[in-house]
């Protein structure tokens, strides 16, 4: 029969204020709803049934259900960077002025030219790619994948950048609810009761489950819950909140939509709740499930519950002829309920040999015609229903009858939402009596203690006549699986169990044959229950297809691993507010500000950002590079080193600590002297280095790189507290409570005594330091250099870290003063061979290959790393060592650069001898400088290696020593 | 055999055809499901895609085909079916460039060899450089990779663009400085890999026996001889331990402790969408890496967990940092949901590389180690673990993953990012 | 999403205020170790399926490391304690005991004993 309006009944309706009229746009159509509608009841009361295509056949697609397991009715929301493809349009609350759109359809949803696949199904059974494109072999990527990937995915990507904004929640209680239905309100109300802190969580945006649409009296139940609850200060009633996932020792994670299509309501679009519960209870409810006949996804064909939520809950005719068909006394509630809303209901097909229960009762007193024994053997009707063929339930699928009808109201029993349960690894059993599965209370998810933290009540727990006195007594529930019992392959497949990804009772009975019979490999195989419904509406009965085709028993067969989250959950409200400049915590400098207003070009380093170099006017960073340490090396510069690590260790057995922790000996460093240091692991590799002050007869100041401050700290301190725990030290991370500017080059010290202060830098030598006042702030300094230059490191209190640094630059301008950044550093460390962790190390290099044996204390007993240090591939004379290379060909040898020596290795590979580590082009010197690491390296000082390029050129270089500028070292005194 | 149409008979779209005629009535079973015998001259335990590639190689390379692989669960249960199905080949060192390498170019014609379509898609894998620590490091990564003979190249951001046109290169924390890039790097169905590999080892006569946990390995005098299990005593010759996250387990029965820790790794999907993105990208220095499946899904994956576990579930901060990563790479996705998130129990080794090795036992064998990187290493491993059980010595492939390495130091460490520069 | 107590500030911590450490009570073998113990102090880890004792910092928080036993399996925790005890306390073992009658400890009780810290 052809469908007709009036869609929208004239009376009921719940849920809907008529008096909102809200338009819409939908596939460019102008449409109207009212307040109080889902985007699927509007369209409906519109006439719109065909709401989509499938994933694979491109069938035509209507809802089949009324909440969050909809497997069909997903359309393209919003514009722009509001773009969003794939909402479930039964649970998405219309509001004014959406536009809507189909998906996976072309040209249009009525006329989609995919469809052909359809026609072509029998070709296209569960697998059938992994048996076909295979050859050509190019064919696969320059023809098949392409086509196949165009064809799949469902709505379109968006391209724009989200402007809405997303945040998150903490919340603590002794008790979460998780369904606001009667069965979750009643456990809420008897533990807030008892003084507990409890949260309720809904995910609609109404109380009350099924209860006020399934029974008279039902909504006043909910009503006098909700008032009891609400006067109570220890309860949080939240709707709209969405529990997406349970995690180990009580963690919940639960979505709030609060202006969820709504941007201009000024607040946050969602919240993500993570609350820690000391105890869960799962109010969750049950979904029906289908039943699979054939041709049960044309449109027009729902669940019965579906039905009568649309005709209850939104005063919405999805048809105006409504068949039932039904394995259970529940699906004649929807015939009432159609009956009472003045909808014809030309029959209850019953399954069941006998129904005679109160409802089957009730409806035969209403007149409607009840048939037993009796299913339907087709569907009619290719875009809507027009008639279901009807037969014997335990036959082939003889027709006996056919009856005209727009809806067909379909009802395969109910499942427990075991979602939260299983999450954590609660176990299901199979109530062979009610044919579904439900929480086993023996095998609950467990705790921190050890103990079961879910419970479970209501018809989440199998329960379904859980409102109590509002119950009527219902008949058993007879499994049907498939209908009729006897049906042929032609009716199997076009018996629909996944109806999104279009998977057939045919296709899991293949499966079966041909050996996917774990249900895993079912799932995989066939893709059933891998739809944006994750299998909420065809698991149960694709389970019991695969059980009978191999011949088992249900629960022998298992459930697929149910995973969070609940229903699909939004990236941007994963992420909330850690976005964009809040991504991560960026840490500054007390200088910072400085180096933005003298145009730095900074580069990360870790959370920091450093100035990399400052170019002025039309320089490009090389030149300012060259610049800058043209300006050193001649003058005076000044680095902003605070970002280094700074580590005070104090304490009686402070010596002896450091002693362990450094390669070098820490114990004997005099008071007022500094002493460059390098720290292993316990698996002997390099991992820090720097410079260690002697402050005090018990406190030494370890300089970290910037990178290992926290790091070193927390080595520190793991040695300390679990290993030499009876030792008497202290440490703390100094790092950020001291600005430290490094002033370097010839003029450093002329610079440095324009200002008054208490510390004679005369009579301060290399590697000593000292305390007193500059310019009238309190400072250490110490004379240090990594530059090779004469050089000061100033560590000054952090607040007054920008006022000496601005000082240096007003008092030394006609010095030529010049900021310098950490490619500068770089550059001129390189120039006088220091290496660089990190640079010269990977974490695979120890010491003794940077030739720095000399900071390995041959007197000590044991440090850290040094046993390490003694196994054979440690001590092997073949390791590559440090040396310095000299391009011959001028330009710079790029830095990972391998030189190759003759032959090939047994894997084919060309055969190497070294790889450069570092790589500049020195404006000191006027040509390139390179460090690198090379096999026998120091022994074949002037060999010539050559490091071939992945263009085929080779450049080569001569090994040479790793310090290129001032051997001797006099500049250090300036 | 007597003919060389495999006992599961062979696919192509002429067998879809007559079957279709025939309501694909005509399919065999793509690997039987025999009952073990008493002994078989080797009995590999873990029918995960590794497992199932050694037993393949074994017999199409050495002519072993008396074999039997051990399944606790069902096969390609593990990592193999719940990793992010990325394949590629640029590693630094060489031992495990020639590895992965090796895989990668089995993977190139698998689809054929096994007459399984695994649709592998070398459809190109990018490695941001958000740092100029990254940069250094993959352009020394290009550097190798050139005399190891695998072909990848340095990128500039411009040409990441290109590639990638939802990313945002200008992200302001992390900008993109460029790419290591390999275009043959890709992806492949994980199922398939494994159901391709246990389909023709069926067909060679090896039985793959499901559901059959090992509980003891029975040694005498040093030498394996049989393994105890839920279906009862089954005598061998060689064993090859090949179980991931569980090697531990299984070494502690034949009496012998490994370098491994166990942790989840997690992964997660998004709702399927319309083609957006055509490569593999991966961004480090954020902890993420992304593409899209042939369904339509973004295809996400992160960082480990940091403590041992065996639930196969991960700790939710994780998927936190991986998604807020990935929305700073790629804005678009921000409304884009996430679909399913699961985990799966990685083998860590001292040096984060994989151990295939002789034991201190004598006929058993290890593999494993592959932590958060196996599925693309499965070709390659099969076929080097097949030579090292077969030969009873490495070939040059698993020369350098011996269990010796940790006791001499002499260690394969991909990660050469020890420290940030000064 | 763990939590765990930490034994010297006494808060429930979550996971996300703790740092793991890996295997607890390893003994560090210095230069006279033989390269055997070396490389199982350094890489042969017990791993187990079930009752372990690992090392846990509580690094945004006070900073303290403790130990934890806890089943790797069904991540139940047992109980924390401090990082100076060189083998799990009396009553921790008893707390395992009470879920898990069949557990044995690998080590020795009274030599445990002789070398627990004074409190």
């Amino acid at each position: 029969m052809t469908r007709t309006p009036p869609f929208r009944l004239a009376q009921g309706g719940r849920l809907i204020d008529r008096a909102f009229q809200l338009p819409f746009r939908f596939d460019g159509r102008h449409l109207r709803g009212v307040a109080g509608d889902t985007l699927a009841s509007a369209l409906l009361a519109n006439g719109q049934m065909l709401m989509g295509r499938s994933f694979k056949y491109h069938r035509p697609r209507g809802p089949i259900a009324s909440g969050a397991e909809e497997p069909n009715a997903l359309l393209s929301l919003g514009q722009g960077g509001r773009f969003e493809p794939n909402q479930r349009a039964t649970t998405t609350p219309l509001v004014a002025g959406m536009v809507t759109r189909s998906q996976n359809c072309w040209p249009s949803l009525d006329n989609d030219l995919m469809a052909v696949n359809d026609w072509l199904s029998p070709l296209f059974p569960a697998g059938f790619y992994y048996k076909t494109f295979i050859h050509p072999r190019p064919f696969w990527k320059h023809l098949f994948e392409p086509v196949i990937r165009r064809s799949a995915g469902l709505g379109a990507a968006p391209t724009d950048a989200d402007p809405d904004r997303y945040e998150q929640a903490y919340a603590f209680a002794d008790l979460v609810v998780v369904g606001g239905g009667i069965a979750g309100l009643t456990a809420a109300r008897d533990a807030a009761a008892s003084g507990q802190r409890v949260i309720v969580l809904e995910q609609a945006p109404h109380w009350g489950g099924r209860t006020p649409t399934d029974h008279p009296g039902g909504q006043a139940a909910i009503d006098a819950l909700l008032a009891d609850l609400s006067g109570r200060a220890n309860v949080t009633l939240r709707r709209n909140t969405m529990a997406t996932g349970l995690y180990d020792h009580g963690y919940l994670i639960a979505r709030e939509a609060i202006a969820d299509h709504d941007p201009n309501a000024g607040l946050p679009r969602q919240r993500l709740w993570r609350i820690r519960a000391g105890h869960v209870v799962t109010a969750t409810g049950a979904l029906e499930r289908p039943l699979s006949f054939a041709c049960n996804d044309v449109p027009g064909v729902m669940l019965a519950s579906a039905v009568r939520d649309f005709i209850i809950d939104y005063g919405v005719a999805p048809g105006q002829s409504i068949l039932v068909v039904t394995n259970n006394d529940d699906a004649y509630r929807t015939a009432l309920a159609a009956r009472a809303a003045g909808l014809d209901v030309p029959a209850i097909i019953d399954a069941r040999p006998l129904a005679d229960g109160a409802l089957p009762q009730a409806a035969r007193a209403a007149g409607i015609r009840v048939l037993t024994g009796t299913g339907i053997a087709k569907v009619k009707g290719g875009k809507h229903v027009e008639a279901a063929a009807l037969c014997d339930q335990s036959g082939d699928g003889r027709v006996l009858e056919t009856i005209a009808c727009d809806v067909i109201a379909m009802s395969g029993g109910w499942s427990p939402v075991v979602h939260l349960w299983s999450h954590c690894g609660g176990k299901l059993l199979w109530d062979d009596q009610a044919a579904m599965f439900r929480p086993d209370p023996d095998r609950p998810p467990l705790g921190a203690d050890g103990k079961g933290n879910v419970t479970v009540t209501g018809a989440a727990n199998g329960d379904l006549a859980c409102a109590g006195g509002l119950e009527q007594p219902e008949g058993a529930t007879m499994p049907v699986w498939v209908m009729p019992a006897r049906a042929p392959y032609r009716l199997r497949a076009k018996m629909w169990l996944d109806f999104q990804n279009d998977v057939k009772v045919s296709d899991v009975e293949l499966a079966a044959r041909e050996g996917y019979a774990s249900v895993e490999h079912t799932k995989r195989y066939t893709t059933l229950g891998m739809a944006t419904d994750q299998g909420k509406v065809s698991n149960i009965n694709g389970l019991a297809i695969l059980s009978a085709a191999l011949d088992q028993p249900i629960p022998q067969t298992g459930t697929t691993t149910f995973r969070p989250p609940y229903t699909p959950l939004t990236l941007a409200t994963i992420a909330a507010e850690a976005r964009g400049e809040a991504f991560q915590p960026l840490r500054k400098t007390p200088i910072h500000g400085w180096h933005e207003t003298h145009g730095a070009s900074f580069e990360p380093v870790g959370q920091w950002r450093r100035p990399y170099c400052y170019p002025q006017g039309a320089e490009d960073r090389h030149a300012a590079v060259n610049r800058e340490i043209l300006a050193v090396r001649g003058g005076v510069g000044t680095l902003d080193a605070s970002t280094l690590g700074k580590i005070l260790v104090k304490g009686p057995d402070a010596g002896r600590f450091l002693d362990m922790l450094y390669t070098n000996m820490m114990s004997t460093l005099p008071v007022g002297k500094c002493r460059y240091g390098l720290m292993c692991n316990e698996n002997g590799f390099l991992m820090d280095d720097g410079v260690v002050a002697r402050l005090s007869e018990d406190s030494w100041l370890c300089h970290t790189t910037t990178g290992g401050a926290e790091r070193i700290h927390g080595h520190m301190e793991d040695w300390l507290q679990c290993e030499w725990w009876d030792w008497k030290v202290y440490t703390a991370n100094l790092t950020e409570q001291f600005a430290q500017i490094a002033v370097a080059g010839p003029k450093a010290r002329a610079l440095l005594e324009r200002l008054p202060g208490t510390i004679d830098l005369a009579a301060l030598p290399f590697m000593h330091w000292a305390e007193g006042e500059l310019a009238g702030i309190p400072a250490c300094i110490f004379r240090i250099s990594f530059s090779g230059e004469l050089s000061y490191e100033i560590a000054v209190p952090a607040g007054r870290g920008l006022e000496l640094w601005q000082i240096l630059h007003r008092e030394g301008r006609d010095l030529g003063i010049t900021a310098y950044g950490t490619e500068a550093m770089h550059v001129m460390r390189a120039e006088k061979g220091f290496i660089m962790i990190g640079d010269e190390t990977d974490g695979t290099i120890i010491p003794q290959d940077l030739g720095l044996d000399w900071a390995i204390s041959k007197k000590k007993p044991d440090y850290i790393g040094k046993r390490a240090q003694q196994r054979p591939h440690m001590t092997d004379a073949n390791r590559w060592k440090l040396v310095g290379i000299e391009s011959l060909s001028n330009k710079v040898i790029p830095d990972g650069a391998h030189a190759v020596a003759p032959g090939r290795n047994a894997n084919g590979q060309r055969n190497v001898q070294g790889r450069i580590t570092s790589s500049y082009h020195s404006p000191t010197l006027g040509k390139p400088i390179a460090m690198a690491l090379v096999r026998h390296g120091p022994s074949r000082m002037g060999e010539v290696l050559d490091f071939p390029m992945p263009s085929g050129d080779v450049m080569q270089g001569r090994i040479c020593d790793p310090v290129f500028y001032d051997k001797e070292g006099s500049r250090l005194n300036g | 055999m007597p003919s060389d149409a495999p006992r599961s008979g062979r696919y192509s779209v002429f067998a879809i055809a007559r079957e279709a005629l025939r309501q694909h009535s005509g399919w065999k079973r793509a690997w039987a499901s025999p009952e073990p015998r008493g002994r078989y001259k080797v009995i590999v335990i873990g029918a995960g895609g590794h497992g199932l590639a050694t037993a393949y190689y074994l017999g199409r390379n050495f002519g072993i085909t008396d074999v039997a692989v051990l399944e606790k669960g069902w096969l390609g249960g593990g990592n193999t079916g719940r990793n992010t199905t990325i394949i590629r080949s640029n590693y630094l060192q060489d031992p495990s460039a020639a590895l992965y390498e090796k895989a990668r170019s089995l993977y190139e014609t698998l689809s054929q060899e096994l007459n399984y379509n695994i649709m592998f898609s070398p459809r190109g894998l990018i490695m941001l450089a958000q740092t100029e620590h990254e940069v250094r490091g993959y352009r020394r990564t290009v550097h190798a990779n050139n005399l190891q003979g695998v072909a990848t190249e340095w990128i500039e951001p411009a040409r990441v663009k290109e590639l990638v046109p939802i990313i945002n290169l200008d992200g302001p924390r992390y900008p993109v400085l460029g790419g290591l890039y390999q275009a043959r790097g890709g992806t492949a169905r994980h199922d398939a890999v494994a159901w391709g590999y246990a389909r023709a080892c069926s067909d060679m006569g090896m039985h793959i026996i499901q559901n059959c946990e090992v509980i003891g390995i029975e040694t005498e005098c040093g030498q394996v001889r049989a393994v105890n299990t839920s279906k009862g005593r089954i005598g061998c010759e060689k064993l090859a331990i090949v179980v991931a996250g569980h090697s531990s387990q299984l070494a502690e029965m034949a009496g012998f402790r490994l370098p491994i820790e166990s942790v989840a790794l997690q992964a997660l999907v998004s709702e399927p969408i319309k083609p957006c993105m055509d490569v593999v990208v991966m961004a480090n220095t954020v902890h993420g890496y992304m593409s899209q499946s042939d369904k339509g899904e973004m295809v996400i994956g992160g960082g480990t967990d940091g403590f041992n576990n065996f639930t196969q579930r991960g700790s939710w901060h994780h998927v936190e940092e991986t998604v807020r990563a990935l929305i700073e790479t790629f804005p678009m996705i921000s409304r884009l949901k996430m679909l399913r998130q699961w985990g799966g129990i990685v083998d860590m080794t001292g040096d984060r590389s994989p151990i295939l090795s002789a034991t201190p036992v004598g006929g058993i064998f290890v593999n494993c180690g592959w932590g958060t990187g196996g599925f693309k290493a499965i070709p390659g491993s099969g076929w080097a673990m097949a030579e090292l059980i077969a030969k009873g010595t490495p070939g040059p492939l698993a020369a350098e993953f011996g269990l010796n390495r940790f006791r001499e130091g002499r260690f394969i460490d991909e990660s050469v990012a020890a420290g940030v520069a000064h | 999403m763990l939590i765990l107590t930490c034994p010297y500030c006494g808060v429930q911590a979550e996971e996300t205020e703790l740092h793991p450490g890996g295997e607890a009570h390893l003994k560090r073998v210095g230069p006279d170790g033989s390269d055997e113990d070396f490389e199982a102090y350094l890489f042969a880890r017990k791993n187990p399926k079930g009752v372990h004792f690992e090392r846990w910092r509580h690094a945004y928080g006070c900073g303290k490391w403790f130990l934890a036993a806890r089943c790797t399996a069904s991540l139940q925790v047992f109980g924390t304690y401090k990082a100076q005890n060189p083998y799990p306390p009396a009553e921790i073992v008893d707390a395992i005991r009470a879920h898990r009658p069949d557990w044995q400890p690998d080590w020795t009780v009274q030599h445990a004993q002789a070398e627990s810290p004074a409190e």
